[in-house]
């Protein structure tokens, strides 16, 4: 059996070509995405490309992901925003989308038009545990129903308001459907419902509308959106499959453009003694995207974060040096630094800054209290500290001469550090970017794929 | 049919856990739908905890004797929240040692709270107040 998979990307379309009986990876190409044409041109050059290296290449069998055309854009909508609107986020991000807003709370008229402005994909629509608030629900689903745009709505809100939303959307235009409470009792999450509804939504809505039909013509896969490949790759190498092994407790980061994505396959429970965990569960397979941090196009937002002065300071570089480079990518997207150059010593500082704030953002933290009983913690979010393999994929992280110097942004700071972050992990690295392609290959061959990433994905 | 969704926790930096898992288990016997925060709640968390829910009622627990700080602002926080009519009860040891309880009442009272019960009360002997004042509220 011979494996070809594609990931049409933003920018790129990546092939990877797998030959199942040699159990071996025999390539991989790129070429441009050309989704504005047809979709299918872009494969064929990359394919043309991969042959070139490898010869003629018979597979039996295609398998897609894709995150062209700006990938999945949903909006959450939440009631509270510690307890149903994360819900509802956590759900999109693990579904592998693009949630570019959440909001909470009844919406305002402006945060009606905001959501026209973002022209989203789906709209995930949740509030009140069931027999809980429903007045928040009920509101926002009108607001919903008013909107300009042709989105469809995901609701999964408490249950009792499910007959009043349904009558509310079935009077507009606009495409919905109800699903399970993504909080039905307090505190509980329950996201497979939603992240199901949105899967569906995704092969419905962006694999007809955005042009990848051509490709789920000849795909033996339903087309899933490339993080959800990703993410289903991170949880087979930490859990593995029923026969073998995997690594255990796992982080992997992936830097872009214009987001910095965190996975963490763990529960998270708490490592200390002397802990009450608090707010919202967080799933074992958890994803987060931050849109504010970037090396091209949020490189604005990243630098505003992580501070300018702190930045040069931390390479010794004068100030108006780094500022230089970043203006320059700024204006020139697709700009590269030189090998060895004092350039690329300001994109790893950059890239480390990243990966330190989204791991932040991403992990749990601690709060302490002092009693004459010594020091009891509160922990909210999940408790990384002793994941012991952290994995950066592709792009900035694999071209770098110093990887592990980028993902060091992830390790801990010290006792006094709220943030849950590793405090010893190995690092590793996916050089050939083959993650979304084993999770996609995951789908046909568990146990190949496994074996695949085990060899692939490197210690550093 | 629940006689009314009610709110528990023990406020502050507060680990005394055991009281909080009796008045757990009475008030389900009892017939409500509880929602409990466990121990070391913040003001917060109560009322997020509350509006979610739609609750009837916050009742907080507060044993160490620090009561008086941790509760002060709840009630301007729920009012903040759109949780106006909430019924807020506390009870527990309030307050650090023997002092008149009759003083201790007012102060809380003035805080915003609808009942306060005097040390040692079991939870039990807010049953008939609670039915009443969710009863009231409902109208
Ligand atoms: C066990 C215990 C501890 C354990 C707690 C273990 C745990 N995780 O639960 C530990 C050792 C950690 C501890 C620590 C401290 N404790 Co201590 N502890 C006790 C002790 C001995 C028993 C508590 C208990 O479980 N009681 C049994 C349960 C069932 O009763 P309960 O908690 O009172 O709850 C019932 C009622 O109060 C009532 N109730 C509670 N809330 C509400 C609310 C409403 C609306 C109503 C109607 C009723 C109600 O219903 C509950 C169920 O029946 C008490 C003394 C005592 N005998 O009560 C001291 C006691 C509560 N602790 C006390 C103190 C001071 C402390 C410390 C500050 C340090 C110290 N000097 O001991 C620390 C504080 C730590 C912290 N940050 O919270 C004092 C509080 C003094 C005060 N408020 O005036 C007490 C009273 C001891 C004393 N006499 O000095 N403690």
């Amino acid at each position: 059996m011979k494996y070809l998979t594609a990931d049409f990307g933003s920018t790129y379309t990546k092939l990877t070509a797998i030959d199942a009986h040699r159990e071996e990876i025999v390539g991989t190409a790129a070429a441009f995405t050309t989704i504005t044409t047809n979709v299918m041109n872009g494969f064929h050059e990359a394919l043309k490309r991969l042959e070139t290296a490898i010869g003629t290449f018979a597979y039996d069998k295609l398998l897609c992901c894709s995150s062209a055309a700006g990938g999945l854009r949903m909006v959450a909508l939440g009631l509270v925003p510690e307890l149903t609107a994360k819900a509802a986020r956590t759900a999109a991000s693990s579904a592998g989308a693009k949630v570019i807003r959440t909001f909470s709370f009844e919406i305002s008229e402006t945060e009606r038009e905001a959501i026209e402005a973002i022209e989203p994909d789906l709209v995930l629509l949740c509030g009140g545990t069931d027999g809980g608030n429903r007045e928040v629900i009920v509101s926002n689903a009108r607001k919903l129903a008013d909107a300009k745009g042709d989105f469809s709505i995901i609701v999964a809100g408490n249950k009792s308001a499910d007959d009043e939303v349904t009558t509310i959307l079935s009077a507009s235009s606009k495409n919905f459907v109800i699903t399970e409470n993504v909080m039905p009792q307090f505190n509980q999450l329950n996201i497979e419902p939603a992240r199901e509804e949105i899967k569906k939504l995704f092969i419905e809505r962006i694999v007809q509308a955005k042009g990848l039909s051509g490709a789920q013509a000849l795909a033996a896969n339903e087309i899933i959106p490339t993080p959800l490949a990703v993410m289903n790759g991170c949880e087979l190498l930490s859990k593995g499959t029923g026969d073998t092994e995997g690594i255990g407790d796992l982080m992997a980061i992936d830097i872009g453009g214009a987001t910095t994505d965190v996975y963490s396959m763990s529960h998270g429970h708490p490592t200390l003694t002397n802990v009450q965990v608090k707010g919202l569960p967080e799933p074992y397979a958890k994803r987060s995207v931050e849109g504010d941090l970037g090396m091209r196009y949020s490189l604005r937002s990243l630098v505003e974060t992580a501070d300018l002065d702190k930045l040069a300071r931390e390479i010794d570089f004068p100030v108006d040096e780094v500022q230089a480079w970043i203006d320059a990518c700024r204006r020139t997207p697709h700009l590269l630094a030189v090998e060895g150059s004092r350039e690329q010593a300001i994109e790893e500082a950059l890239a480390r800054s990243a990966t330190r704030i989204a791991t932040e953002r991403h992990c749990g933290s601690w709060e302490s209290v002092y009693t004459p009983f010594g020091q009891v913690f509160a922990l909210t979010g999940k408790d990384l500290s002793e994941v012991a393999h952290v994995i950066g994929i592709g792009g900035v992280i694999a071209n770098s001469p110093h990887p592990a110097h980028i993902l060091e942004g992830v390790k801990s700071e010290g006792e006094k550090s709220p943030h849950a972050k590793p405090k010893q992990p190995g690092y590793l690295v996916d050089k050939r970017y083959i993650f979304a392609s084993m999770g996609l290959l995951s789908q046909k061959d568990k146990e190949l794929a496994l074996k695949l990433l085990k060899r692939e994905i490197v210690s550093l | 049919m629940s006689k009314g969704t009610v709110v528990i926790g023990v406020i502050g930096a507060d680990v005394h856990a055991v009281g909080n898992k009796i008045i757990d288990f009475a008030l389900r016997e009892a017939g409500y739908n509880v929602i409990n925060l466990g121990v070391m709640v913040s003001q917060e968390e109560y009322i997020q905890a509350a509006i979610e829910t739609d609750a009837d009622a916050i009742l907080v627990s507060s044993l160490y004797g620090h009561g008086e700080i941790d509760c002060q602002g709840l009630r301007d926080k729920c009012n903040e929240a759109g949780l106006g009519d909430i019924i807020l009860l506390v009870g527990g040891n309030l307050v650090v040692g023997k002092q008149n309880f009759e003083e201790v009442e007012t102060r809380f009272l003035d805080m915003g709270f609808d009942h306060v019960s005097p040390p040692g009360t079991p939870i039990e002997g807010v049953f008939d107040y609670l039915e009443e004042a969710i009863a009231a509220r409902k109208k």
